[in-house]
Protein backbone atom coordinates (compact mmCIF):
# COMPACT_ATOMS: atom_id res chain seq x y z
CA UNK A 1 0.00 0.00 0.00
CA UNK A 2 1.42 3.67 -0.91
CA UNK A 3 0.94 6.29 1.46
CA UNK A 4 1.31 10.07 0.68
CA UNK A 5 3.57 11.92 2.08
CA UNK A 6 0.98 13.99 3.20
CA UNK A 7 -0.74 11.22 5.21
CA UNK A 8 2.22 9.53 6.61
CA UNK A 9 3.43 12.98 8.18
CA UNK A 10 -0.18 13.65 9.41
CA UNK A 11 0.20 9.95 10.95
CA UNK A 12 3.59 10.71 12.71
CA UNK A 13 2.05 14.03 14.53
CA UNK A 14 -1.61 12.22 15.50
CA UNK A 15 0.37 9.64 16.88
CA UNK A 16 2.99 11.61 18.60
CA UNK A 17 -0.30 13.64 20.06
CA UNK A 18 -1.79 10.41 20.97
CA UNK A 19 0.77 8.60 22.75
CA UNK A 20 1.67 12.22 25.60
CA UNK A 21 -2.44 12.58 25.43
CA UNK A 22 -2.45 8.18 27.20
CA UNK A 23 0.25 9.98 29.74
CA UNK A 24 -1.34 12.95 30.72
CA UNK A 25 0.87 12.77 34.27
CA UNK A 26 3.76 13.61 31.98
CA UNK A 27 2.66 15.93 30.05
CA UNK A 28 2.33 18.51 32.94
CA UNK A 29 5.82 17.88 33.96
CA UNK A 30 7.54 20.86 32.29
CA UNK A 31 4.47 23.34 33.24
CA UNK A 32 4.96 22.45 36.99
CA UNK A 33 8.90 22.33 36.31
CA UNK A 34 8.37 25.97 34.97
CA UNK A 35 6.05 27.43 37.46
CA UNK A 36 8.13 26.08 40.24
CA UNK A 37 11.39 27.55 38.92
CA UNK A 38 9.59 30.88 38.61
CA UNK A 39 8.60 30.77 41.94
CA UNK A 40 11.44 30.21 42.99
CA UNK A 41 13.14 33.50 42.19
CA UNK A 42 11.15 35.76 44.26
CA UNK A 43 12.24 33.88 47.28
CA UNK A 44 16.08 34.47 45.97
CA UNK A 45 15.42 37.84 45.07
CA UNK A 46 13.19 39.37 47.59
CA UNK A 47 9.57 40.33 46.75
CA UNK A 48 10.13 43.73 45.76
CA UNK A 49 7.18 43.95 43.60
CA UNK A 50 9.32 46.46 41.24
CA UNK A 51 12.21 44.53 41.03
CA UNK A 52 9.90 41.65 39.80
CA UNK A 53 8.41 44.21 37.49
CA UNK A 54 11.84 44.46 35.76
CA UNK A 55 13.45 41.14 36.31
CA UNK A 56 9.94 39.07 35.53
CA UNK A 57 10.34 38.84 31.82
CA UNK A 58 13.63 37.72 31.70
CA UNK A 59 12.81 35.16 34.79
CA UNK A 60 9.80 33.59 32.83
CA UNK A 61 12.08 33.16 29.84
CA UNK A 62 15.09 31.19 31.39
CA UNK A 63 12.25 29.46 32.99
CA UNK A 64 10.67 28.24 29.43
CA UNK A 65 13.84 27.68 28.39
CA UNK A 66 14.92 25.42 31.30
CA UNK A 67 11.53 23.76 30.86
CA UNK A 68 12.01 22.83 27.50
CA UNK A 69 15.53 21.97 27.77
CA UNK A 70 14.49 19.29 30.47
CA UNK A 71 11.12 18.62 28.23
CA UNK A 72 13.17 17.33 24.87
CA UNK A 73 15.19 14.26 26.05
CA UNK A 74 12.20 12.59 25.79
CA UNK A 75 11.49 13.13 22.37
CA UNK A 76 13.21 10.63 20.48
CA UNK A 77 13.94 8.53 23.44
CA UNK A 78 10.33 5.73 23.75
CA UNK A 79 10.76 5.88 19.74
CA UNK A 80 14.69 4.68 20.04
CA UNK A 81 13.94 2.60 22.45
CA UNK A 82 11.31 0.12 20.62
CA UNK A 83 12.86 0.34 17.07
CA UNK A 84 10.57 2.35 15.47
CA UNK A 85 12.28 5.37 15.03
CA UNK A 86 14.57 2.96 12.40
CA UNK A 87 11.29 2.34 10.68
CA UNK A 88 11.15 6.28 10.85
CA UNK A 89 13.66 6.17 8.99
CA UNK A 90 13.65 3.41 6.83
CA UNK A 91 10.09 5.03 5.35
CA UNK A 92 10.25 5.56 1.86
CA UNK A 93 9.23 9.54 2.71
CA UNK A 94 12.54 11.99 3.31
CA UNK A 95 13.19 11.59 7.09
CA UNK A 96 13.25 15.07 7.26
CA UNK A 97 9.95 15.69 6.53
CA UNK A 98 8.98 13.18 9.10
CA UNK A 99 10.81 14.73 11.93
CA UNK A 100 8.78 17.67 11.48
CA UNK A 101 6.11 16.08 12.57
CA UNK A 102 7.66 14.70 15.76
CA UNK A 103 8.85 18.77 16.18
CA UNK A 104 5.56 20.09 15.69
CA UNK A 105 3.94 17.50 18.27
CA UNK A 106 7.01 17.91 20.97
CA UNK A 107 6.24 21.87 20.39
CA UNK A 108 2.42 21.15 20.80
CA UNK A 109 2.39 18.88 23.93
CA UNK A 110 5.32 21.56 25.85
CA UNK A 111 5.61 24.67 24.77
CA UNK A 112 1.45 25.42 24.40
CA UNK A 113 1.12 24.72 27.63
CA UNK A 114 4.18 26.55 28.65
CA UNK A 115 2.77 29.66 27.11
CA UNK A 116 -1.11 28.96 28.20
CA UNK A 117 0.47 29.14 32.02
CA UNK A 118 2.55 32.29 31.29
CA UNK A 119 -0.09 34.74 31.95
CA UNK A 120 -0.61 33.67 35.41
CA UNK A 121 2.92 33.32 36.15
CA UNK A 122 3.03 37.08 35.10
CA UNK A 123 0.28 38.10 37.33
CA UNK A 124 2.45 36.80 40.21
CA UNK A 125 5.22 38.68 39.28
CA UNK A 126 3.30 41.84 39.16
CA UNK A 127 4.00 42.58 34.99
CA UNK A 128 1.96 45.20 33.57
CA UNK A 129 -0.42 44.03 31.18
CA UNK A 130 1.01 45.52 28.09
CA UNK A 131 4.38 43.47 29.23
CA UNK A 132 2.58 39.89 29.56
CA UNK A 133 1.31 40.53 25.84
CA UNK A 134 4.66 41.01 24.73
CA UNK A 135 6.21 38.09 26.82
CA UNK A 136 3.18 36.02 25.47
CA UNK A 137 4.07 37.21 21.94
CA UNK A 138 7.73 36.37 22.04
CA UNK A 139 6.96 32.58 23.69
CA UNK A 140 5.03 32.39 20.68
CA UNK A 141 7.62 32.49 18.67
CA UNK A 142 10.25 31.64 20.35
CA UNK A 143 9.65 28.37 21.77
CA UNK A 144 9.01 26.71 18.35
CA UNK A 145 12.78 27.41 17.85
CA UNK A 146 13.36 26.19 21.21
CA UNK A 147 11.86 22.78 19.87
CA UNK A 148 13.43 22.70 16.74
CA UNK A 149 17.02 23.64 17.66
CA UNK A 150 16.42 20.86 20.73
CA UNK A 151 15.70 18.40 17.83
CA UNK A 152 19.44 18.41 16.95
CA UNK A 153 20.83 17.80 19.86
CA UNK A 154 18.68 15.37 21.36
CA UNK A 155 19.06 13.43 17.92
CA UNK A 156 22.96 13.89 18.48
CA UNK A 157 22.77 12.09 22.02
CA UNK A 158 20.47 9.25 21.47
CA UNK A 159 21.18 6.41 23.75
CA UNK A 160 24.17 8.02 25.47
CA UNK A 161 24.54 7.80 29.45
CA UNK A 162 23.53 10.98 30.71
CA UNK A 163 22.27 12.48 27.58
CA UNK A 164 20.46 14.86 29.29
CA UNK A 165 23.25 17.12 30.49
CA UNK A 166 25.01 16.98 27.38
CA UNK A 167 21.43 18.19 26.14
CA UNK A 168 21.84 20.92 27.89
CA UNK A 169 25.59 21.75 27.55
CA UNK A 170 24.78 21.30 23.53
CA UNK A 171 22.29 23.68 23.45
CA UNK A 172 22.24 26.97 25.81
CA UNK A 173 25.26 28.94 23.22
CA UNK A 174 22.64 28.11 20.64
CA UNK A 175 19.89 29.43 22.68
CA UNK A 176 21.32 32.54 23.48
CA UNK A 177 19.52 34.61 20.53
CA UNK A 178 16.64 33.73 20.72
CA UNK A 179 16.33 34.70 24.70
CA UNK A 180 17.61 37.89 23.89
CA UNK A 181 15.38 38.66 21.41
CA UNK A 182 12.46 37.41 23.31
CA UNK A 183 13.75 39.01 26.55
CA UNK A 184 14.86 42.62 24.58
CA UNK A 185 11.51 42.54 23.11
CA UNK A 186 9.59 42.76 26.70
CA UNK A 187 12.55 45.20 28.03
CA UNK A 188 11.82 47.63 25.04
CA UNK A 189 8.14 47.84 25.31
CA UNK A 190 8.99 48.71 29.10
CA UNK A 191 10.80 51.83 27.81
CA UNK A 192 7.91 52.34 25.56
CA UNK A 193 9.82 51.60 22.50
CA UNK A 194 8.95 49.69 19.55
CA UNK A 195 8.90 45.66 19.78
CA UNK A 196 8.19 44.55 16.32
CA UNK A 197 12.17 44.57 15.34
CA UNK A 198 12.17 42.15 18.22
CA UNK A 199 9.17 40.10 16.36
CA UNK A 200 10.80 39.69 13.67
CA UNK A 201 13.97 38.56 14.55
CA UNK A 202 12.61 35.73 16.85
CA UNK A 203 10.50 34.91 12.95
CA UNK A 204 12.85 35.07 10.86
CA UNK A 205 14.94 32.45 13.22
CA UNK A 206 12.19 30.42 13.61
CA UNK A 207 11.47 30.61 9.84
CA UNK A 208 15.27 29.63 9.52
CA UNK A 209 15.28 26.84 12.18
CA UNK A 210 11.75 25.45 10.64
CA UNK A 211 13.67 24.94 7.22
CA UNK A 212 17.13 23.55 8.33
CA UNK A 213 16.59 21.65 11.32
CA UNK A 214 14.54 19.21 10.33
CA UNK A 215 17.15 18.47 7.75
CA UNK A 216 19.75 18.40 10.60
CA UNK A 217 18.17 16.49 13.24
CA UNK A 218 17.40 13.87 10.44
CA UNK A 219 21.33 13.59 9.65
CA UNK A 220 21.87 13.39 13.23
CA UNK A 221 19.12 10.67 13.80
CA UNK A 222 21.09 8.72 11.28
CA UNK A 223 24.52 9.33 12.78
CA UNK A 224 23.75 7.95 16.15
CA UNK A 225 21.43 4.84 14.81
CA UNK A 226 24.50 4.33 12.61
CA UNK A 227 22.69 3.78 8.99
CA UNK B 1 41.18 15.09 -9.05
CA UNK B 2 39.18 12.67 -6.38
CA UNK B 3 41.78 10.43 -6.66
CA UNK B 4 44.57 12.89 -5.45
CA UNK B 5 42.97 13.86 -2.92
CA UNK B 6 42.24 10.25 -1.30
CA UNK B 7 45.55 9.82 -2.23
CA UNK B 8 46.67 12.94 -0.44
CA UNK B 9 44.17 12.12 2.67
CA UNK B 10 44.91 8.67 2.97
CA UNK B 11 46.10 7.91 6.74
CA UNK B 12 49.84 5.98 6.51
CA UNK B 13 50.46 8.74 3.51
CA UNK B 14 49.92 11.55 5.97
CA UNK B 15 51.26 10.13 8.68
CA UNK B 16 54.69 10.09 6.85
CA UNK B 17 54.30 13.02 5.54
CA UNK B 18 53.48 15.08 8.32
CA UNK B 19 56.17 14.39 10.36
CA UNK B 20 58.47 15.57 8.00
CA UNK B 21 56.51 18.85 8.09
CA UNK B 22 56.31 18.88 11.61
CA UNK B 23 59.95 19.75 12.89
CA UNK B 24 60.10 22.82 9.88
CA UNK B 25 56.24 24.30 11.86
CA UNK B 26 57.53 24.21 15.26
CA UNK B 27 60.69 26.21 13.87
CA UNK B 28 58.84 28.53 12.12
CA UNK B 29 56.45 28.81 15.09
CA UNK B 30 59.44 29.75 17.50
CA UNK B 31 60.93 31.96 14.84
CA UNK B 32 57.50 34.08 14.70
CA UNK B 33 56.68 34.14 17.73
CA UNK B 34 60.38 35.81 19.27
CA UNK B 35 59.96 37.92 16.73
CA UNK B 36 56.61 39.01 17.07
CA UNK B 37 56.64 39.49 21.08
CA UNK B 38 60.03 41.44 20.70
CA UNK B 39 58.62 43.57 18.18
CA UNK B 40 55.24 43.96 20.16
CA UNK B 41 56.90 44.34 23.37
CA UNK B 42 60.16 46.35 22.64
CA UNK B 43 59.66 47.92 19.52
CA UNK B 44 56.43 48.60 18.88
CA UNK B 45 55.94 52.87 20.55
CA UNK B 46 54.07 53.21 23.14
CA UNK B 47 50.17 53.80 23.15
CA UNK B 48 49.41 57.69 23.73
CA UNK B 49 46.19 56.38 25.91
CA UNK B 50 46.95 53.47 27.35
CA UNK B 51 50.74 53.35 27.97
CA UNK B 52 52.12 50.15 27.67
CA UNK B 53 49.37 47.95 28.86
CA UNK B 54 48.10 47.98 25.40
CA UNK B 55 50.91 45.62 24.64
CA UNK B 56 48.63 42.95 25.39
CA UNK B 57 46.94 43.20 22.60
CA UNK B 58 49.91 41.37 20.87
CA UNK B 59 48.10 37.97 22.61
CA UNK B 60 44.62 39.11 22.72
CA UNK B 61 44.17 40.07 19.35
CA UNK B 62 45.74 36.76 17.83
CA UNK B 63 44.25 34.41 19.75
CA UNK B 64 40.72 35.79 19.45
CA UNK B 65 41.28 35.70 15.84
CA UNK B 66 42.44 31.88 16.46
CA UNK B 67 39.46 31.30 18.54
CA UNK B 68 37.33 32.61 15.40
CA UNK B 69 39.53 30.35 12.81
CA UNK B 70 40.07 26.96 14.42
CA UNK B 71 36.16 26.81 14.39
CA UNK B 72 35.59 27.93 10.59
CA UNK B 73 38.24 25.28 10.26
CA UNK B 74 36.71 22.39 12.01
CA UNK B 75 33.80 23.62 10.45
CA UNK B 76 35.12 23.55 6.56
CA UNK B 77 36.55 19.75 7.98
CA UNK B 78 33.59 18.54 9.63
CA UNK B 79 31.68 19.49 6.19
CA UNK B 80 34.28 17.42 4.60
CA UNK B 81 33.86 14.69 6.86
CA UNK B 82 30.35 14.51 6.62
CA UNK B 83 30.33 14.93 2.76
CA UNK B 84 32.79 12.90 1.78
CA UNK B 85 33.22 10.49 4.47
CA UNK B 86 37.29 11.34 4.57
CA UNK B 87 38.51 9.61 7.11
CA UNK B 88 41.38 12.55 8.23
CA UNK B 89 39.01 15.30 7.74
CA UNK B 90 36.92 13.58 10.66
CA UNK B 91 40.48 13.35 12.63
CA UNK B 92 41.61 16.96 11.48
CA UNK B 93 37.90 18.49 13.54
CA UNK B 94 38.58 16.43 16.53
CA UNK B 95 41.81 17.04 17.25
CA UNK B 96 41.24 20.65 16.74
CA UNK B 97 38.81 21.37 18.84
CA UNK B 98 40.32 21.53 22.10
CA UNK B 99 43.05 23.99 20.54
CA UNK B 100 40.29 26.34 19.41
CA UNK B 101 38.71 25.98 23.03
CA UNK B 102 42.21 26.87 24.46
CA UNK B 103 42.76 29.90 21.82
CA UNK B 104 39.31 30.66 23.11
CA UNK B 105 40.07 30.77 26.71
CA UNK B 106 43.51 33.01 26.11
CA UNK B 107 41.31 35.72 24.56
CA UNK B 108 38.70 35.46 27.16
CA UNK B 109 41.74 35.50 29.55
CA UNK B 110 43.86 38.32 28.24
CA UNK B 111 41.19 40.75 27.73
CA UNK B 112 40.21 39.84 30.81
CA UNK B 113 43.28 40.96 32.12
CA UNK B 114 43.42 43.61 29.69
CA UNK B 115 39.61 45.23 30.63
CA UNK B 116 41.04 44.91 34.48
CA UNK B 117 43.48 47.84 33.44
CA UNK B 118 41.22 49.32 31.29
CA UNK B 119 37.84 49.25 32.16
CA UNK B 120 38.12 48.82 36.10
CA UNK B 121 36.52 45.95 35.71
CA UNK B 122 37.33 42.15 35.04
CA UNK B 123 34.41 41.72 33.00
CA UNK B 124 32.10 43.70 31.40
CA UNK B 125 28.35 41.88 29.60
CA UNK B 126 29.83 43.66 26.41
CA UNK B 127 28.47 41.82 22.89
CA UNK B 128 32.19 41.28 21.87
CA UNK B 129 33.09 39.39 25.54
CA UNK B 130 30.05 37.25 25.36
CA UNK B 131 29.87 36.18 21.94
CA UNK B 132 33.32 34.85 22.63
CA UNK B 133 32.33 33.04 25.93
CA UNK B 134 29.38 31.48 23.75
CA UNK B 135 31.55 30.12 21.38
CA UNK B 136 33.88 29.11 24.42
CA UNK B 137 30.36 26.79 25.08
CA UNK B 138 30.00 25.66 21.61
CA UNK B 139 33.75 24.48 21.85
CA UNK B 140 33.27 22.91 25.02
CA UNK B 141 29.51 21.22 24.00
CA UNK B 142 31.33 19.48 20.92
CA UNK B 143 34.39 18.30 22.82
CA UNK B 144 31.59 16.84 25.53
CA UNK B 145 30.09 15.10 22.49
CA UNK B 146 32.81 14.02 21.59
CA UNK B 147 34.12 12.40 25.03
CA UNK B 148 30.51 10.80 25.49
CA UNK B 149 30.46 8.97 22.24
CA UNK B 150 32.55 5.70 22.20
CA UNK B 151 32.48 4.54 18.78
CA UNK B 152 34.89 7.03 16.48
CA UNK B 153 32.89 6.56 13.37
CA UNK B 154 29.98 7.90 15.08
CA UNK B 155 31.23 10.31 17.11
CA UNK B 156 32.30 12.01 14.15
CA UNK B 157 29.22 11.87 12.70
CA UNK B 158 27.42 13.35 15.44
CA UNK B 159 30.06 16.04 15.84
CA UNK B 160 30.17 16.60 12.16
CA UNK B 161 26.32 17.50 12.37
CA UNK B 162 26.74 20.19 15.69
CA UNK B 163 29.44 21.75 14.08
CA UNK B 164 27.72 22.91 11.16
CA UNK B 165 24.93 23.82 13.11
CA UNK B 166 27.00 25.71 15.29
CA UNK B 167 28.80 27.38 12.19
CA UNK B 168 25.00 28.70 10.94
CA UNK B 169 24.79 29.83 14.49
CA UNK B 170 27.07 31.78 15.37
CA UNK B 171 26.53 34.82 13.04
CA UNK B 172 22.94 34.29 14.81
CA UNK B 173 24.76 34.78 18.11
CA UNK B 174 26.79 37.05 16.96
CA UNK B 175 24.69 39.72 15.84
CA UNK B 176 22.15 38.86 18.53
CA UNK B 177 24.50 39.89 21.24
CA UNK B 178 25.50 43.08 19.03
CA UNK B 179 22.27 44.22 19.41
CA UNK B 180 21.79 43.54 22.86
CA UNK B 181 24.67 45.47 24.18
CA UNK B 182 28.20 46.49 23.23
CA UNK B 183 30.94 48.42 24.64
CA UNK B 184 33.93 47.15 23.35
CA UNK B 185 36.23 49.10 20.85
CA UNK B 186 35.91 48.16 17.43
CA UNK B 187 37.67 46.36 15.35
CA UNK B 188 41.24 47.80 14.67
CA UNK B 189 42.62 46.30 11.88
CA UNK B 190 39.19 45.89 9.39
CA UNK B 191 40.58 47.17 6.29
CA UNK B 192 43.79 46.25 5.32
CA UNK B 193 44.65 49.40 3.17
CA UNK B 194 43.47 51.72 5.76
CA UNK B 195 44.36 50.03 9.12
CA UNK B 196 43.94 52.05 12.42
CA UNK B 197 47.15 51.75 13.83
CA UNK B 198 50.16 52.31 12.56
CA UNK B 199 52.16 50.43 11.21
CA UNK B 200 55.08 49.98 13.65
CA UNK B 201 52.30 48.46 16.21
CA UNK B 202 50.68 46.41 13.15
CA UNK B 203 54.00 44.58 12.02
CA UNK B 204 54.48 42.70 15.16
CA UNK B 205 50.97 41.70 15.49
CA UNK B 206 50.39 40.34 12.24
CA UNK B 207 53.59 38.64 12.82
CA UNK B 208 51.99 37.09 16.04
CA UNK B 209 49.12 36.30 14.18
CA UNK B 210 51.10 34.11 11.92
CA UNK B 211 52.75 32.94 14.79
CA UNK B 212 49.54 31.80 16.75
CA UNK B 213 48.48 29.94 13.14
CA UNK B 214 51.77 28.37 12.33
CA UNK B 215 51.81 27.24 15.83
CA UNK B 216 47.84 25.54 15.54
CA UNK B 217 49.20 24.05 12.15
CA UNK B 218 52.14 21.82 14.09
CA UNK B 219 49.96 21.80 17.34
CA UNK B 220 47.16 19.94 14.80
CA UNK B 221 49.33 17.69 13.39
CA UNK B 222 50.75 16.19 16.29
CA UNK B 223 47.69 15.50 17.51
CA UNK B 224 46.09 14.51 14.49
CA UNK B 225 49.29 12.02 14.00
CA UNK B 226 48.68 10.83 17.61
CA UNK B 227 44.72 10.30 17.32
CA UNK B 228 45.60 8.19 14.01
CA UNK B 229 47.49 5.83 16.02
CA UNK B 230 45.24 5.14 18.33
CA UNK B 231 42.57 4.95 15.66
CA UNK B 232 44.44 2.71 13.25
CA UNK B 233 46.40 0.51 16.11
CA UNK B 234 45.40 -2.92 14.73
CA UNK B 235 46.45 -1.75 11.50
CA UNK B 236 49.55 -3.36 9.96
CA UNK B 237 50.93 -0.29 8.55
CA UNK B 238 50.74 1.58 12.05
CA UNK B 239 52.44 -2.14 14.11
CA UNK B 240 55.42 -1.77 11.60
CA UNK B 241 55.71 2.37 11.58
CA UNK B 242 55.53 2.02 15.60
CA UNK B 243 57.89 -0.70 15.62
CA UNK B 244 60.38 0.78 13.35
Amino acid sequence: MKVSLASAWWAVLRRDLLLSVRRLGELGNPVVFFAAVVSLFPLALGADATLLRSVGPGIVWVGALLATLLSLEGLFRADFEDGSLEQLLLSPHPASVLVSAKILAHWLVTGVPLLLITPLLGVLLNLSPLAQGVLFGGLLLGTPTLSLLGSVAVALTLGLPRGGLLISVLLLPLFAPVLVFGAGAVGSALLEMPVLPYFYMLGAELALAATVVPLATAAALRASLGS
Amino acid sequence: MIAFFSRWASLPAFYRRSGRWIPWLWAAAAGLLVVGTLGGLVLAPVDYQQGDAYRILFVHVPSAWMAMFVYMFMAGASASAFIWHVKLAEILARVSAPLGAAFTALALATGSLWGARMWNTWWVWDARLTSVLLLFFLYLGFMALQAAIEDRRRAARAGAVLALVGVVNIPIIHYSVEWWNTLHQGATVSKFDNPSMTWDMLWPLLTMALGFMVYFAAAVLVRARSEILERERHRRWVIDEVAR
